[in-house]
């Protein structure tokens, strides 16, 4: 259990960070942390003791084997925590050329 | 019928490869493909609605059946729901697409732009059509994916500014719905939409599944801009290229937002009384607020946008309402009426929201600016842009023989009969508002003196742009034949049916 | 951007190329092992990254680089779109099908049309990460 309520910690780190950070890579980093924090609640879902690699070969009826499904998911979700990041790394790198800093405070010409 | 579901999902994508390999080298094909393929899917999908016999239709992917009675395939629901989903998608994305062939010549790079249009309809398509939670999410960030690089597509210091908000804000959501994936599979051990819903319903932990549900509610609430959470939308909306805000405002706030809460809280939850009223609040604010918001505005497309929160919150009213007589066991017909209701004006609103952008771009392409205060008098050199304007502002704002009018009627009626005096009075309250609002925007735009243009260079639109522009404002007037009781009961009923009957939609997992 | 120096140079020249045949490995086992397509691209968009990193875009003429990678990740996609296609249409009318026999478990050719797949998002993703290297990088 301690383990899912360090997970959640993680996911409200990144969260923090994402809400009181000032800077665009800063605030990214803290979307990343949060991402991966889901990961690893993912890869815990899917965890169970003493269990083995799922691949179904000859003899082994009785043994445990981990879920592989989070797994799959878990390479998913990568995939597409890599286009997300791609997009705002992209963002980011043109924001800074048309601004020259990477603080939303001096970026903010909209109001939402 | 069973085989074409596929197609819906593999044209737009096959499309969007086709461009990026074959589209430098002809330029037509570039041009001609999406909308090509774009009107073929919204034929099939017509198609469906005509020939469907109020039956649900299952696709296998791959031909995985279930082992034990545990779906392990992913799967393909189709349902009434669905299918008005999938013609509101193909249609509206058929006409931005042959809207956006004049529109987007001013731009470089116009294969990327039709790749990543048609990654977002594929992208839409899939969320409307799969069956399978973790599918759904998938999908749901392919669509906001494209939809992210759409926004910054005219690369200036504001689009990018709005696009890199739009990204945060959307990852937040896409990781609350990631999040709540977790615990449902945790929870129950399955992906299967109906599988977990009859799982819950067999043992129900009931802290859990109110925290997942507050949770989805904050991450499609996001992806939809209810009031809460609407910080992104008129900066996102109005900076993307119009028949991009047109896509965006009109479906992809639907597809993604409001189709899930819908799916979701109908079909894999039980429907209970605080959850409903949240839902209903939470509509009420938006409707509202929203409206408040946009009397200040003088940039053409952010008043449109802030407008999109106020009428996605007449929606979210239909459907709360609905709930909240379910949950008390109250008289279904109504219940059914009024989630009926929301549903019509959502397809009303893709329509004539849709349309109204539209009008805003071809107002931006011949006169190079949306600022209200510097428009005017555009009525006589522009007569099809005006004229279309003004039946969409009609419909937004109510007025009687447009489709806006009957869809509002419709929720106000079972407000009334509902008992929520309240909801009914500020429904009324905010559409005189919204009239008011759209009256300004007409005069100060299409109205009024002519302010010193060159007049040689205003024109009408090219014919493409118009061509778009005239389809929805005859569908703005077609689209109240469905009110006309023969028409109603052969197509929203059969809509609603599967919601408000949850054993309906389980029952797909015995036919398996 | 210039190079780097002559050290990282000539051990890259040495290294590339074992990393390249590292993710040709994986690919071609990639329905035998844990691992696959996307681990594959990994590897090998991260052989041409040293090769960037090494000698620098103006030798390798990266603009026109930047074409041919966008290219051959467009192509990936296709294959895999008309693989699972091709079940679609012709052999058993379900999309995604594996319509190709399946062989002995732990033969390097069987398991149907999954090799194949590996390959197409193999080509892909290691294409699609070089774009976006490049992309950011330039």
């Amino acid at each position: 259990m301690t383990t899912y309520l360090l997970c959640f910690v993680l996911f409200l780190v990144g969260l923090f960070g994402v809400l009181t950070k000032r800077n665009i890579i800063k605030i990214a980093i803290g979307l990343i942390i949060m991402e991966l924090s889901l990961f690893m609640f993912f890869a815990l879902i899917g965890y169970v003791d003493n269990g083995i690699a799922p691949i179904i070969v000859e003899k082994t009826e009785n043994t445990k084997f981990v879920d592989p499904l989070p797994q799959a998911i878990v390479l998913t979700a990568i995939v597409i925590g890599l286009a997300t990041t791609a997009m705002l790394m992209a963002i980011a790198i043109r924001l800074y050329k048309k601004y020259n800093t990477f603080d939303i405070r001096k970026i903010a010409n909209l109001k939402g | 019928m069973n085989s074409l579901i596929p197609l819906f999902i593999i044209l737009p994508l096959a499309t969007a490869i086709l461009i990026m390999l074959f589209g430098r080298l002809a330029k037509v094909l570039q041009k001609a493909l999406p909308s090509a393929v774009l009107l073929f899917l919204t034929g099939l999908s017509f198609y469906f609605i005509i020939s469907w016999d109020s039956g649900i239709y299952i696709y296998e992917i791959g031909g995985w059946g279930p082992i034990d009675n545990i779906p392990i395939s992913i799967y393909f629901v189709l349902d009434g729901l669905s299918i008005l989903m999938l013609c509101i998608i193909n249609l509206v994305g058929f006409l931005s697409g042959f809207y956006a062939i004049s529109y987007i010549k001013r731009y470089t790079g116009e294969n990327k732009f039709y790749a990543l249009f048609c990654l977002m309809i594929a992208g839409m398509n899939g969320v409307v059509l799969s069956g399978d939670i973790f599918n759904l999410y998938v999908y749901l960030e392919i669509a906001a994916i494209s939809s992210y690089a759409l926004v910054a597509f005219e690369v200036e210091k504001e689009k990018l500014e709005a696009s890199y908000k739009y990204q945060v804000l959307g990852c937040l959501s896409s990781f609350f719905i990631l999040l709540n994936i977790g615990l449902l599979y945790w929870y129950t051990k399955s992906l299967n939409i109906a599988d977990i819903s009859r799982i819950m319903e067999a043992s129900a932990n009931k802290n859990l599944i109110i925290f997942i549900q507050i949770l989805f509610i904050a991450g499609f609430g996001l992806k939809a801009a209810l009031i809460p959470f609407h910080a992104w939308l008129p900066d996102a909306h109005s900076s993307a290229p119009s028949p991009i805000s047109a896509m965006l405002s009109g479906v992809l706030i639907k597809a993604i937002g409001i189709y899930l809460i819908i799916r979701l809280f109908f079909n894999m939850f039980d429907i209970t009384y605080e959850i409903a009223l949240l839902i209903t609040v939470i509509g009420t604010l938006s409707m509202v607020i929203g409206v408040l918001l946009a009397i200040g505005q003088w940039d053409m497309k952010r008043l449109l946008a802030y407008h999109s929160i106020s009428q996605m919150g007449y929606v979210i009213i239909g459907i709360g309402i609905g709930m909240l007589i379910l949950a008390k066991g109250g008289n279904k017909s109504w219940a059914a009426l009024s989630i009926a209701g929301g549903l019509f004006h959502m397809t009303n609103h893709a329509v004539f929201k849709g349309l109204l952008f539209l009008n805003a771009g071809a107002v931006e392409y011949t006169t190079g600016t949306r600022n209200l205060k510097e428009l005017g008098g555009l009525s006589g050199s522009m007569p099809v842009t005006s004229s279309t304007s003004l039946s969409a502002s009609m419909a937004i704002s109510g007025i009687p023989p447009f489709n806006g009018f009957f869809s509002k009627l419709i929720i106000i009626i079972a407000a009334a009969k509902a008992q929520y005096f309240l909801l009914t009075f500020l429904a009324i309250s905010v559409s005189i508002i919204t009239l008011a609002s759209f009256l300004k925007l007409q005069k100060k735009t299409f109205y009024g003196k002519l302010k010193n243009w060159n007049l040689n260079k205003i024109k009408e639109a090219p014919f493409t742009m118009c061509f778009s522009m005239i389809v929805l404002a005859i569908l703005c007037i077609g689209l109240s034949l469905l009110i006309i009781p023969g028409i109603r009961e052969n197509i929203m009923i059969h809509v609603v049916y599967t919601l408000i009957n949850k054993s309906n939609y389980l029952l797909i997992l015995s036919e398996l | 951007m210039i190079g780097m120096t002559l050290i990282l140079k000539k051990i890259n020249q040495l290294i590339v190329g074992l990393i390249f045949l590292y993710g040709i490995y994986i690919i071609t086992h990639g329905h035998l092992t844990p691992g696959g397509c996307f681990a594959v691209g990994a590897v090998i968009a991260g052989a041409f990254f040293l090769l960037v990193l090494a000698y620098g875009s103006d030798i390798l003429k990266l603009r026109k680089r930047e074409e041919g990678s966008s290219v051959a990740e467009s192509t990936g996609i296709f294959i895999f779109l008309v693989l699972a296609f091709t079940a679609l249409i012709i052999v058993t009318r379900i999309f995604f099908t594996n319509y190709l026999p399946k062989g002995i478990t732990g033969e390097l050719i069987s398991s149907g049309v999954i090799p194949l797949y590996n390959i197409a998002v193999g080509i892909e993703v290691a294409a699609a990460l070089f774009n976006t290297f490049l992309a950011l990088y330039l």
